[in-house]
């Protein structure tokens, strides 16, 4: 019986496997230092994310921009910063790792995490220790609230930049509701092993009933699944004319692949997540045409602000900045503006520049890449509007209302 | 209409979910070790498709044999240099380098090559149309099934009528009797990852013509699917492979068009556990006694 004891050995193993591969997990956590130019004056600004991994792509963003916001802010009057990005492969206990390494090395603001479930575990550290931290992207209200089922208990000291994900699913019910012109019969794929979908799908899903929308079909699927035949046929066959998307692009792409495959032309709506659809190599843009989706930010913008920051992101890393990058070059930006306001210097104790900060997030108003006129709320959240963007001979158009 | 075309995009992904499971079976019937690597060997073999297509502009046809090439040197490459010296070690160890290798091929590639998704060209648009256009049949999913059937008579051929194929089951039955008879168990050894890891080349050509993305981590759930179909089908057994691979994939669309499209993983695992309660060697997977 040597042999089926040893293919059970293997099932366990692979059982361990995909533990870790829920966990987002790679290889060990190898910590990668990139502190900018060691200022003594300087302020000393961490964050951690997935610099390798899965989600390496949302980490690589965040990291990129802020060292572009970083420099820009170095070179002018007021603060400066030095910039130190820890790698935490968006797996909440080595977040954790993270935040000690950063701590030793001296942090004394913070980006937090850039991904939602290395947020939440880190989130009472920053409230215990009481350093201040802004995320640019760790959207679920577990980031900010200790109790994020009932929106109770905020952290106080941990900020978004980004919207909350419920906020998404309410922001995306309501404007379906008053865009009938785009369809009324509305079908959701989304998926089930996910912070960022899960949230804005429940929401989505309360709003869309409280509101009367009419959802026909609703399926799911898993980061394991390469197959989304079915769930495409479903909504399909449903007679959905809107098929409403919020998830990542990365899988959104396949979901757009298979609609095409199957002749199926709904209206397809994202969120945020559906950024950075038109960038990824080899992408046949026009099955993305007419996609709707609520951003806060577009590349494509007009202002000065973003064009300087996307010619410069293009030119050192060659690709098109995406919201999370957009959400890290205003956090620096944002952290600036405070510490200018509030007289911060690097020599001032870590709690005072909290408090300082604290004070500052939650009284000035912020205008930046991803919004204007932004302020916060007390508990930390946001508050900017999201912007509806369609896309249109494969690039990204505003929507006026 | 509606059962039959979930049918065959089920056989179409299970087709897959097989040729991987070939793969890992006929490594494990021989070397008794179970390659975790497998599912990076595919990810490898798919993106030097994508560059053979789009960086070196060469036709398709041509990017397959490249990818089979460099994946089967890979493949002997991974063998050589990691688990040759591990060979009398115990199998705890070989797995858990079988682990590393794994992790260190995603993230080579994620060096090499970036983490963000590249998406595979479109190989062979367009579906038949049967009943009256009531049912459409995509070309790919044809092809890919009947890629899977002619790997797998070309492979039983092979394990049953060759010279080699006849050393490969003496290497499966006893390796030490092998030797001795005169067979080279590594030069075996080394032929079956290299032919397991071509496998790998022509499923993720497969793979991702059908679901076009490209990323250092593609292989791994695939391979972790396959890995199961392996089990499920009798772990060492080529024919074993083929069913479970087909199986797997029919039960995962089937579970998710008819009962829950979140509890799709949780059904197929289900059907794997009963599948090894009742016959613990998987469906086609030979019972070894022990000899003493």
């Amino acid at each position: 019986m040597k042999f089926s004891k040893f293919a059970k050995g293997g099932l366990a193993a692979v059982m361990a496997m995909g533990m870790m591969a829920c966990s987002n997990g790679g290889a060990s956590g190898t910590a990668s230092t990139t502190p900018a130019e060691g200022d003594a004056a300087a302020i000393k600004l961490g964050f951690s994310g997935p610099l390798t991994g899965d989600a390496s792509v949302y980490g690589l963003a965040v990291q990129h921009a802020a060292e572009i916001a970083v420099e820009e802010v170095n070179a002018m009057d007021g603060v400066k910063f030095s910039l130190n990005a820890q790698d935490d492969q968006a797996d909440p206990e080595k977040a954790v790792s993270a935040y000690n390494a950063l701590m030793d090395w001296g942090m004394q603001v913070a980006m937090l995490t850039v991904t939602s479930g290395a947020g939440q575990a880190v989130a009472p550290y920053y409230q215990k220790d009481n350093v201040f931290g802004l995320t640019p992207s760790a959207s679920s209200t577990g980031v900010i609230y200790a109790d994020a089922e009932n929106n109770a208990n905020p952290f106080g000291t941990v900020f978004q930049m980004c919207f909350t994900d419920p906020n998404q699913g309410t922001a995306s019910a309501d404007y379906l509701k008053e865009h009938t012109e785009l369809g009324t019969k509305i079908a959701v794929i989304y998926r089930s092993d996910d912070n960022y979908s899960t949230g804005i799908y429940n929401t989505f899903m309360a709003e869309a009933k409280a509101k009367g929308l009419d959802v026909v079909s609703d399926a799911a699927f898993v980061n394991s699944d390469t197959d989304y035949s079915v769930q495409v046929k479903q909504a399909a066959d449903a007679g959905a004319d809107i098929l409403f998307l919020p998830i990542y692009y990365q899988p959104a792409s396949q979901i757009l692949v298979e609609a095409n495959k199957q002749g199926y032309k709904p209206t397809f709506f994202g969120c945020d997540g559906m950024d950075g659809i038109l960038s990824l190599e080899n992408f046949d843009t026009s099955l993305a045409e007419g996609l709707y989706m609520l951003t806060p930010f577009s590349a494509d913008a007009a202002d000065e602000k973003t064009k300087n920051f996307v010619a410069k992101y293009q030119e050192k890393y060659g690709e098109v900045p995406n919201q999370f990058a957009a959400d890290a070059y205003d956090c620096v930006y944002a952290l600036k503006q405070a510490c200018d306001a509030a007289g911060v210097t690097a020599d001032m104790s870590a709690a005072d520049i909290t408090s300082a900060m604290v004070s500052q997030f939650t009284s000035m108003t912020f205008d930046g890449i991803t919004g204007t006129s932004m302020t916060w709320s007390k508990t930390g959240e946001v508050s900017k509007d999201p912007k509806a963007v369609v896309i249109q001979n494969g690039v990204y158009v505003s929507v006026a209302d | 209409m509606a059962f039959l075309s979930y049918l065959i995009s089920g056989l179409g992904l299970g087709s897959v979910y097989a040729i991987i499971a070939l793969g890992y079976s006929m490594v494990y019937g021989i070397a008794k070790m179970l390659n975790f690597a497998h599912g990076d060997v595919i990810m490898v073999g798919a993106y030097v498709s994508f560059f053979a297509m789009t960086v070196a502009g060469v036709p398709f046809a041509v990017s397959v044999p490249a990818a089979v090439l460099v994946c089967t040197l890979l493949g002997m490459t991974v063998e050589r240099l990691a688990y040759k010296p591990l060979r009398q070690a115990s199998s705890l160890a070989v797995l858990i380098t079988a682990i590393g290798v794994s992790y260190f091929l995603q993230n080579g590639a994620q060096l090499l090559w970036g983490s963000d998704t590249k998406i595979y060209p479109t190989i062979l648009p367009g579906a038949v149309s049967l009943f009256g256009g009531q049912l459409s049949v995509s070309y790919l999913t044809i092809v890919t099934i009947l890629t899977c059937i002619l790997i797998m008579v070309c492979l039983m051929l092979f394990i049953n009528k060759t010279r080699t194929g006849k050393a490969m089951r003496a290497c499966s039955e006893d390796k030490g009797a092998a030797t001795l008879m005169g067979i080279n168990v590594n030069k075996i050894i080394s032929i079956t990852f290299a032919i397991g890891s071509g496998l790998a080349a022509i499923a993720a050509v497969l793979l991702c013509a059908t679901y076009p993305s490209v990323y250092p981590t593609l292989g791994s759930m695939p391979g972790i699917r396959a890995f199961t179909a392996a089990v499920f089908g009798g772990i060492g057994s080529i024919p074993g492979a083929f069913l479970g691979g087909l199986l797997l994939g029919v039960i995962e669309t089937f579970a998710k068009a008819y009962i829950s499209t979140q509890l799709s993983d949780a059904i197929v695992f289900a059907v794997l556990i009963i599948v090894l309660l009742i016959k613990p060697t998987g469906l086609l997977g030979h019972k070894i006694s022990e000899k003493v």
